[in-house]
């Protein structure tokens, strides 16, 4: 039997990250969380996650950085903004859990096993060479990149896609492509 | 100016304060070379005792008559040295003090610079100084009636406390009944005394006491006038009944041809349901009838039978009555207006409203009392005991969304429900809480009572939404809460048959109003302002108006009663010393350059200004004037003049400053 | 005739494509016309803010730049994640001066100019606030009385900007349904997240998630549900499948709502898309007699 060594000291922390969080935009308000926990409440997707929103937003301003990046929680965020509306504080925590979500894939961290950051960054390279996304060719690449066995599980879905025509391979993508590009481009320096 | 101007100049070194960086013998010096000054001194600590009788023997000795002190903030010491110039003989207002430590030695590190701005701002002193006048202060004497805004436990304490030290107090209550909020409660925390038990006798002995004038059913319209001197318009409503006919016999109530009750009970939380005429509670102080012309059919249609007439064996009921104005004079306000629970429906989230036994916590207290709407039995809607209650901590407190302070009482009444609740259905507790403030005397114990009690849970966890959709078999039917337990790491549902919300305090929503006819400020959070947070938390800027309770701020009962002690005994300082002093830094109109334009009256803000119809030009109530200088500034014709701060005075030491 | 400038997003060409056939013919009909704007790009959606937030917001200021040089005032975004996106991007221009300063300087480079005059509208409001309940009532042809409808506004229009409608509990769709004729069944979960883009990617979290809405439907006596949102009726419709295979059997229809005032409307069904859904509404409209060829 192997027991968990859970003493954290502190030269664990990094307070470099402490400070980062508190200057993302949307995050000022975040040394002021009083943990009531009603993020974590009313996320339908806390249930799954290593720390819940409240218990992350903790690590975070402690300087928790690597449980913080590896967490499972920054990708399970689907974005509904219900911890957002309802936090005591008015804590932009969707905010908040976007920009771990650029920190983490900025340092190539990441919980094992979840192919959300492939998605995104295939999402992200698609529309800025053709402007557009095709449903279509975003998830054949997802699935190359993590698990082509997951194709297997697919297969009924894509022929209901196929049969009601919501399904093309025809890459749809914009007229000025280069307009696009060098907009994108243009902020590169730019911190984000 | 015909007599001989005799200047002493007394320059501070206020230990190394002051001295550290300014060179205090040249300023000194200086000053002596300064026209009109006789004597020109340095001293080590001016207010002390000698530095006083410095300036009273020079005073004899010279025959000085004005004195400029060059030392700190006259904030700290004008008075000081103002009463030593006084005792020296001359009069007080023949002073002109000057900063040289909060505005020069303490905010300058270069010495030269320091050292010639302070030359600069003696000799403008001293140039000033010779053109002040010779002034009185005001004294104004202090009528010893008062007059107590609202009838609740401090209206009520205070009342009391004032009329057993022989003052006639008016008693101005809006309600029906006097009691406030506290006549609701079931039982009080920590000690679970019956609320009513310890309340009631103070009721009785308010009705009974000779120097209390109870108005009522009845409201404030209007306040004039300054501390010591108020003259205020009591609104009463009428209750249709005779006040000196009526004994409560509730003969009329039963006679009334509405079989039973048809109209949300006010005193019941709406709970229950009463008639058009009736009697507040039972135990309600003075014991009347009153007939709500909403609702009462004769006001409506004009054509009721009238059984309630019939009944009353002592025609005690008068459908003529009609709204009258009485005007009171006092000395001395108290304003216990008290506050206004949240309204749960601004938080969604929970349900109130919207889903079936979700109750505010004022609702549960009178659902546990046993002269509430269901004689103490705690039922659900249905009828049936609740199996599991939750109580939900913070309802519209500590919410950016809603309130962002702490209504402080909450914690405390969640947990004496929690037991009441326990004690009456047998049911389950859970309590849903993000802190537990237990700050007062027996509170912390009381907690420690509550953790032993069975079936009673502490959650931790600020509780996300209650909704009435099932996820697994035992939550069918019932009130799901969702939260976090944020110390045991990981989410709950937890069935409930009944939520609880402990709603905060909040500021009456009239309180705006109010305090602009009573001429004083509330803060942001909109409780009425105090004068000072830490050292007057019973006073307001205005003198002679005092706060007592939770219109100054949410707190529990024994703070309640020890604030209502307090502004009784603010008020009885001013009654018994018979008058007060009013500083002489007042305007006042030149008549004879006033053209009537009106534009000084709407500025003044402290409603001290008014137009003299007959003379046609504005005259200013010296008493309320504090000063500001506002209308001296905005008359068009300069017509009128602030003592102490005359043009002359102000243009004589700006020259000496610039020179 | 009202004319409104129009922004489809990607969703609304590919999976979604019923969304849009529904809603022209519907606007039509309400003399209401939408102009599809010139050259639009993706939004970005939640994938592009988890990679560059920046870029994100120039991604969709490109849209409200170039819908201002058609010179229009009010830009219909129908998909519910483009609606959002776009509001928020302008929203934290508005606040963060800074951010905005630069997405405007990188548009200025392309020739783009980003004033901040565009009104990010949701069909939902327009229907609304502009056409009005009255105007769609009287334009409804073929009641769709007897059929019991759960409406499903999902997350992105009314968090965190509730703008149009209530936050914990909007109408606006309700009112469309009985507008219809149809009845709507009182339904908790109608705000409650479908799980995104989780179904994809993390199945056995997202799936549930949907499935959870879809059961509730079912309980509380709906024969379909009707959506705003093109990624809630992909999560809803597209994966019966895989519930069926998790957990059990649901047969719901899911439409958008566009489709259904459509057929009150009296258009017939296959001009509104109605062969898009993968679980068909056909059995659900046989069984309340309710025509639609």
């Amino acid at each position: 039997m192997t027991y968990k060594h859970m003493i954290k000291y502190e030269a664990e922390c990094d307070p470099k990250f402490a400070e980062w969080v508190t200057e993302i935009v949307g995050g000022e308000k975040i040394r002021q969380c009083i943990q009531c926990g009603i993020c974590s409440a009313t996320c339908p997707l806390s249930l799954y996650m290593d720390y819940p929103p409240r218990k992350l937003i903790h690590l975070a301003k402690e300087g928790f950085k690597n449980e913080v990046l590896r967490s499972n929680t920054i990708w399970l965020c689907a974005s509904c903004y219900s911890c957002t509306v309802e936090c005591s504080k008015q804590i932009k925590v969707t905010d908040i859990m976007y920009a771990l979500k650029r920190r983490a894939i900025e340092e190539g961290v990441f919980a094992k096993g979840i192919p959300i950051p492939v998605l995104a960054k295939e999402f992200y390279k698609m529309v800025r060479s053709e402007g557009r996304t095709t449903e279509s060719w975003l998830v054949v690449i997802m699935l190359l990149k993590t698990n082509i066995l997951k194709i297997f599980g697919m297969t009924t879905l894509g022929l209901n896609l196929l049969r009601t025509g919501r399904f093309s391979f025809l890459k749809d993508s914009i007229k000025r492509k280069d307009e696009l590009k060098s907009l994108l481009d243009s902020l590169e320096e730019a911190p984000s | 100016m015909s007599e001989e101007i005799r200047v002493g100049v007394y320059v501070c070194h206020c230990g190394s304060n002051i001295a550290g960086i300014i060179d205090v013998k040249s300023v000194a010096e200086e000053a002596s070379k300064y026209p009109n000054v006789v004597v020109s001194r340095e001293y080590k600590y001016m207010c002390s005792d000698p530095g006083q009788a410095l300036i009273q023997e020079d005073i004899k000795q010279h025959n000085l008559n004005r004195i400029v002190v060059a030392s700190c903030s006259p904030l700290l010491h004008e008075h000081t040295f103002r009463n030593a110039t006084e005792k020296g003989g001359v009069n007080p207002f023949l002073f002109q003090m000057v900063n040289l430590r909060e505005h020069d030695s303490w905010v300058h590190e270069d010495k030269e610079k320091a050292t010639k701005k302070a030359i600069a701002l003696v000799r403008a002193a001293v140039r000033r100084v010779a053109l002040h006048s010779a002034l009185e202060r005001k004294e104004v004497p202090i009528n010893p009636d008062v007059l107590i805004v609202g009838g609740g436990i401090a209206g009520i304490h205070a009342a009391l406390t004032l009329a057993n030290a022989g003052k006639l107090v008016y008693l101005v209550e809006k309600e029906p009944t006097i009691g406030g909020h506290m006549a609701k409660f079931d039982k009080t925390f920590p000690t679970l005394d019956c609320a009513a038990c310890i309340l009631t006798p103070k009721m009785t002995q308010v009705r009974a006491h000779p120097n209390i004038r109870l108005w009522s059913y009845s409201e404030v319209a209007g306040v004039d006038g300054f501390v010591g001197n108020f003259r205020v318009k009591v609104k009463r409503k009428p209750r249709y009944v005779d006040e000196e006919a009526c004994i409560g016999c509730l003969a009329c109530i039963e006679a009334c041809i509405y079989k039973e009750g048809k109209f949300p009970d006010e005193f019941n939380m709406g709970l229950s349901k009463r008639k058009p005429i009736y009697f507040p509670f039972p135990q309600a102080v003075p014991q009347l009838a009153v007939i709500d012309p909403e609702t009462c059919i004769e006001f409506k249609t004009g054509k009721c039978k009238k059984t309630c007439v019939a009944a009353c064996d002592r025609n005690a009921i008068d459908f003529t009555q009609k709204e009258t104005i009485e005007e009171i004079s006092v000395g001395t306000i108290i304003l216990a207006t008290g506050f206004k629970a949240f309204d749960a429906s601004r938080m969604p989230e929970y349900g109130y409203g919207t889903l079936s036994n979700v109750y505010t916590a004022l609702e549960i207290e009178r659902l546990v009392n046993s002269s509430g709407p269901t004689a103490g039995e705690v039922v659900l809607k249905n009828g049936q005991h609740p199996k599991s209650v939750g109580i939900i901590h913070c309802v519209g407190s500590r919410d950016e969304k809603t309130n962002k302070w702490c209504s402080r009482v909450c914690c405390m009444y969640s947990l004496k429900l929690a037991h009441l609740l326990r004690e009456h259905t047998g049911a389950e507790i859970y309590n849903f809480y993000i802190d537990m403030r237990a700050p007062g005397k027996g509170y912390e114990e009381f907690y420690d009572r509550l953790l032993q009690e069975d079936g009673t849970h502490f959650i931790r966890g600020r509780v996300a939404e209650v909704t009435d959709w099932a996820m697994t078999e035992e939550e069918e039917g019932r009130l799901v809460i969702r939260v976090e337990d944020t110390l045991a790491g990981f989410v709950r549902r937890i069935p409930c048959d009944m939520v609880v919300l402990s709603v905060g305090l909040e500021p009456t929503p009239d309180a705006q109003d109010v305090r602009r006819m009573f001429n004083i400020s509330c803060s942001t959070e909109g409780f009425f302002l105090e004068r000072h947070p830490k050292l007057a938390p019973v006073n307001t800027f205005t003198d002679g108006i005092f706060l007592a309770g939770t219109c100054q701020g949410p707190k529990d009962i024994p703070d309640t009663v020890a604030q209502a002690g307090a502004a009784a005994a603010e008020a009885l300082a001013l009654i018994d010393r018979g008058s007060i002093e009013l500083e002489p830094n007042t305007a006042y109109v030149v008549e004879d350059k006033c053209s009537g334009c009106h534009t000084c009256i709407a500025l003044c803000p402290y409603n001290a200004i008014s137009y003299d119809e007959e003379k046609k030009v504005a005259q200013i109530n010296e008493a309320l004037c504090k000063g500001c200088g506002t209308c001296v500034a905005a008359c068009p014709s300069s017509a009128i003049v602030q003592r102490l701060f005359e043009d002359a005075e102000i243009l004589e030491e700006i020259e000496g400053v610039l020179l | 005739m009202k004319k409104y400038l129009y922004y489809p997003g990607c969703s609304l060409k590919g999976t979604g494509k019923a969304y849009e056939e529904s809603l022209i013919p519907v606007f039509k009909t309400l003399d209401a016309e939408l102009h599809e704007i010139d050259d639009w790009n993706c939004c970005g959606a939640t994938a592009y803010m988890s990679v560059d937030e920046l870029k994100a917001f120039a991604l969709a200021a490109r849209n409200l730049a170039i819908a201002e040089k058609e010179g229009g005032s009010d830009l219909v975004a129908p998909c519910a994640a483009c609606y959002l996106v776009l509001s928020k991007a302008q929203q934290y221009m508005r606040e963060y001066p800074s951010e905005r300063h630069e997405v405007s300087e990188a548009l200025k480079g392309v020739g783009l100019t980003y004033s901040d005059t565009i009104k990010v509208r949701h069909p939902l409001d327009v229907l609304i606030n502009d056409i009005g309940l009255k105007e769609i009532s009287s334009k409804v042809k073929k009641s769709l009385k007897g059929l019991k409808i759960a409406p499903y506004y999902g997350c992105q229009i009314v968090r965190p900007y509730a703008t149009f409608d209530d936050q914990y509990n909007p109408t606006t769709m309700d009112d469309l349904i009985k507008a219809c004729g149809a009845e709507v069944v009182y339904y908790p979960l109608k705000t409650r997240c479908c799980g995104g883009s989780l179904t994809g990617t993390i199945p056995e979290v997202g799936v549930r998630l949907a499935y959870i809405l879809l059961r509730e439907a079912r309980k509380r006596g709906a024969d379909m549900l009707v959506t705003a949102c093109p990624l809630c009726q992909f999560n809803l419709d597209g994966y019966q499948d895989q519930m069926k295979r998790r957990y059990e059997e649901m047969s719901m229809p899911i439409l958008y709502f566009t489709q259904i005032l459509g057929l009150a409307f009296g258009i017939p069904a296959k001009e509104l898309g109605f062969r898009r859904s993968i679980i068909s509404a056909n059995s659900a409209l046989d069984m309340r007699g309710i025509v639609h060829v």
